[in-house]
């Protein structure tokens, strides 16, 4: 059990990352894609006749299993067996954030910004319910995410999903370098 | 039944993303800052696996569970992949989680993000409203 609260090295968690796209297309045909199951949600409980919300949504059920195992397995591998040590990142990645006011580098998410009373701050709001709104909306306009463009549009040779995991990640290096300083230090 | 299996294999996806750290804020951050080449290990170990899976199930005609043939998806370009890439990656940087972990961030047991799970389908929602005055 010891592999189960360890954190996995890149080498062992990528490929079984890559395996789901063949695994989810001989199960049924089906592609991995995790942003479209937002849509669906959206539709199932407030399609507020909007045109896009109006689909047969109902045919993709799959995909809510699906996700209900990723937050499953969110449990066990961050909850049930969670890393007890800090995360393992960088010298530099540490004094950088330490520098921008976030010293607590325990779990995987920082407790100094990611928590309740923190949602009534400007720097908590805008990091949860700005940043959650910004995922939500950017991954539908580019109709996919890092799953359904970063890896199978990629795994599947085809250029649009190069632009879009181009655009994904200069998006985030920009705002990362640029704008969250800031938004820490408020 | 089927269902049953699609919630096994995201259990092992999410497993895979939870223990690779690819949920995780800090590696995120040290992703964007090229300080580390752990998630970007994660990327170019899972995207050629990826194809090579691909190569082969068309390769050998292998088909699927029920007999059909294997269809590998098309994602046809439009601007938004551009647009909205980028507003989803400061998104990203923000929360530290695309969506696959917004659901393994609340499934690890940090509740709050909840909120950002809720604002992102608050995200897409608006995204629907006004999809007919966006540039395409």
């Amino acid at each position: 059990m010891e592999f189960l609260y360890k954190p996995w090295p890149w080498y062992v968690a990528g490929p079984i990352i890559g395996l789901c796209v063949p695994a989810l297309l001989l199960l049924g045909n089906k592609q991995l894609g995790v942003s479209s199951t937002l849509r669906q949600i959206c539709a199932g409980c407030f399609p507020a006749n909007i045109p896009f919300l109006r689909y047969e949504w109902k045919k993709d059920t799959w995909n809510l299993f699906f996700v209900s195992g990723i937050l499953l397995g969110g449990f066990i591998g961050g909850y049930f067996f969670a890393n007890p040590m800090p995360t393992g990142i960088s010298e530099n990645t540490v004094s950088l954030l330490k520098e921008q006011g976030i010293t607590d580098i325990r779990g995987l998410l920082p407790s100094q910004v990611f928590n309740w009373p923190s949602l009534l701050s400007w720097k908590g709001f805008l990091m949860m319910v700005g940043g959650g709104f910004m995922v939500g909306f950017g991954t539908r306009y580019a109709r996919g995410c890092t799953s359904g463009h970063g890896i199978v549009g990629l795994s599947a040779l085809q250029w649009p999903s190069l632009v879009a995991t181009v655009s994904f990640f200069l998006g985030g290096i920009l705002f990362s370098h640029f704008v969250l300083p800031y938004i820490l230090a408020l | 039944m089927k269902n049953l299996s699609y919630l096994g294999l995201g259990v092992v996806f999410g497993l895979a993303l939870t223990k690779g750290e690819a949920i995780s804020w800090f590696r995120i951050q040290e992703m964007f800052h090229f300080q580390s080449i752990h998630m970007y290990g994660i990327f170019m170990t899972a995207v050629p696996v990826g194809a090579i899976s691909l190569f082969l199930l068309r390769r050998l005609r292998i088909r699927t569970l029920q007999g059909d043939l294997i269809q590998i998806p098309r994602k046809p370009y439009h601007h938004g992949v551009i647009i909205g890439g980028l507003i989803f990656g400061f998104g990203w940087a923000l929360t530290g989680a695309c969506p696959g972990p917004l659901y393994a961030q609340i499934g690890g047991g940090y509740l709050v993000t909840i909120i950002t799970f809720i604002s992102a389908l608050a995200g897409t929602w608006v995204y629907a409203l006004m999809l007919p005055l966006l540039p395409d």
